[in-house]
């Protein structure tokens, strides 16, 4: 699946498109399909994301969305040497599949 | 040290209400992120992984306890509670919010700091050596030449879009503790034979994708001169340097092209022809420079410590350098707790490292390239108590220059241009040589560890290196052997095919193993790669 990420305007914060804003928890991520590119525009032009792109992403068995880029998975927790930063979904759904 | 003059702080106040302005057009939209970007780098305001990113310059690692506190209260306020110290001696902040920095800026140059150059194609923050100022080897303070560097390069209308960002360091003594010669420009003040001060230029040097030493361009400029040099260094560079390749910008690489002695002769014709425009500054302001730098007033005092505690003897020996005043030392305040993360300072330890420069260091405080902090003038009298309270506050690791002593760049956990992660290697291996007591069996060891290819950790100096690259996806560490940063520059080499996480910090064991098997005495780790060449390693690695 594809998926939209990009970091809030005003905050920075990794958010994730969700089909109808943006999510700070990568499970509220949506598959774009082929509508990727009108949407970042849309958004990108709207001022609500910063540098956003489209990466590849898949549902685990629990339902959960991975990012196949470990780079995406990274930015989807926080570091991870510093757990106790992590985006709050994190302690719900562990580290393990990060790296 | 050096307090800004109303011109100073006239031009660090108006930045910070322009970069306001430029802000406030981003948030409303009236400013694309193309048309932002160059803008925010300007001012140190990167977009990383997981937000903005502020680098706020500490020229030539130098601090007073006043600035320690202020970047203690950004952390708090503005972050997350801590920052992270860098190679560059700089600190960056990982947490900022875009509607946060034009305060933060603010706050900033309340105490006489700022953010400027220190990102984009100019003349970044200079370094110089830690311990400069009490170095009991250096010729003279090496800071006032690179305070007058910095007001030279600020704002430098002709350097402020170079072919690509732009190191110096200065330096004035024979040993370097600045990588000097891994910079773009090395600087290091001499005297001559007549005893008139002036400086050598080493031109070419750095690390990155293409690392290079710097070959000597020029062994002695009169000091009434040396920015002159400087600037027909790098006009040569501005008109030449090529902007079509970014990989290929950099200074070292024209140097390279055209070979050290025609970069050389250029320089010289230019250099000639600047002597006549008159651009050098009047001997008067490096003077009005050189006394904010007088030595403090250093008081005699015992010159022996009770060894009797061995915690503290090993924190002596190990931390603790030879001050050019015989009843004081430079105390350096480690980072690098086993398991810790390279460089990282809660604001907690900020304001403790602020209060104890106050309290015992003349209110002077250094960052260190290792990613350290430095105490540069402790009374050996006050060695316990500074000691005692470092060790409270978990910053009395006795590990200067051990194989704890890692330097590592922030890597995948934050950096958008990292293949891999960096800190956690860091981590396993301090723990791990910590845990087995082999550190000091191991001695002087400098591992460094950088992320991806651009080597902010610097890799390429580490008698051990560890490059992280993107294999497919996957997280992978070339191993290299035989780098060094100081006086004896080396570039270090790759062992052979490089290994997963676990695979690495096994494969930094075996190399140590066959460094205490083969090493005669008195040898550094370096010194037996040197003389053992790198085929024993390459044998216990991949036999």
């Amino acid at each position: 699946m594809k998926i939209l990420t990009g970091n809030d305007l005003r905050t920075g914060a990794v958010i994730w498109w969700t089909g109808s804003g943006w999510s700070l928890f990568v499970d509220d991520a949506v598959d774009v399909g082929e509508d990727a590119e009108e949407i970042l525009a849309r958004e990108e032009a709207a001022r609500r994301v910063n540098v956003p792109y489209v990466c590849q992403a898949s549902i685990d068995a629990a339902g959960h969305v991975r990012p196949a880029h470990i780079k995406d998975r990274v930015r989807a927790l926080g570091p991870t040497v510093r757990r106790d930063l992590a985006v709050t979904t994190a302690e719900k759904t562990g580290w393990d599949w990060v790296i | 040290m050096y307090r800004y003059d109303s011109y100073d702080q006239a031009m660090v106040e108006a930045r910070v209400a322009e970069f306001r302005d430029q802000a406030r057009r981003r948030l409303e939209g009236k400013l694309t992120e193309d048309q932002f970007k160059p803008l925010r780098l300007m001012n140190g305001l990167y977009l990383q992984l997981h937000a903005y990113m502020l680098r706020v310059a500490i020229p030539y690692g130098t601090l007073s306890s006043r600035q320690m506190e202020m970047l203690a209260d950004i952390a708090e306020k503005y972050d997350r509670g801590y920052g992270h110290f860098t190679t560059r001696q700089n600190i960056q902040f990982n947490w900022i919010r875009l509607e946060d920095a034009a305060d933060i800026l603010a706050d900033l140059a309340t105490v006489e700091m700022h953010a400027i150059q220190t990102s984009g194609n100019c003349i970044r923050n200079i370094s110089s050596d830690h311990f400069a100022g009490a170095a009991a080897d250096e010729v003279v303070d090496p800071r006032p030449y690179a305070e007058l560097m910095r007001q030279w390069s600020s704002f430098h209308p002709e350097f402020s879009y170079l072919p690509r960002k732009f190191k110096i360091a200065v330096i004035a003594s024979a040993k370097d503790r600045a990588a000097m010669r891994l910079h773009d420009i090395g600087v290091r003040i001499v005297k001559n034979d007549a005893g008139e001060v002036g400086a050598q230029f080493y031109v070419g040097g750095g690390m990155g994708r293409t690392p290079m030493i710097a070959p000597l361009i020029r062994d002695f400029v009169p000091i009434d001169q040396f920015i002159t040099y400087a600037e027909a260094a790098l006009r040569v560079y501005n008109r030449y340097g090529r902007r079509d390749n970014k990989y290929k910008a950099r200074i070292k690489i024209l140097v390279h092209e055209l070979g050290a002695a025609e970069y050389s002769r250029q320089v010289e014709e230019e250099f000639a022809h600047l002597l006549r425009v008159g651009v050098e500054p009047p001997l008067a302001e490096l003077e009005r420079i050189k006394a904010h730098f007088a030595p403090p007033a250093f008081v005699d005092g015992p010159k022996t410590i009770d060894r009797s505690d061995p915690d503290f003897a090993l924190w002596v020996d190990r931390n603790t350098h030879r001050h050019k005043h015989d009843a004081y030392v430079s105390a350096v305040i480690s980072l690098k707790p086993p398991g810790g993360i390279p460089g990282d300072a809660s604001a907690a330890q900020m304001r403790l490292v602020a209060r104890l420069a106050r309290e015992y260091s003349f209110d002077e405080l250094r960052v260190m390239h290792t990613q350290n902090l430095l105490l540069p003038h402790v009374r050996i009298a006050d060695l316990p108590a500074v000691w005692q309270a470092l060790e409270a506050a978990g910053l009395g690791a006795a590990n200067m220059d051990t194989i704890e002593d890692i330097i590592a760049c922030p890597g995948l956990d934050y950096c958008s241009l990292a293949n891999a992660r960096s800190i956690p290697l860091a981590q396993r291996i301090s723990e791990r040589f910590a845990q087995t007591g082999r550190t000091e069996q191991v001695g002087e060891l400098k591992l460094k560890i950088s992320g991806c290819i651009n080597a902010c950790g610097h890799h390429h100096a580490g008698h051990i290196g560890i490059l992280g690259v993107d294999k497919k996806g996957v997280e992978n560490y070339q191993l290299s052997l035989g780098g060094s940063e100081g006086e004896d520059v080396s570039l270090a080499k790759i062992t052979g095919p490089g290994f997963d996480e676990d695979g690495v910090i096994a494969a930094v064991e075996k190399v140590t193993e066959v460094y205490l098997a083969q090493r005669a005495q008195g040898e550094r780790f370096l010194d037996t790669y040197r003389r053992i060449g790198m085929e024993p390693f390459k044998e216990a690695l991949y036999g």
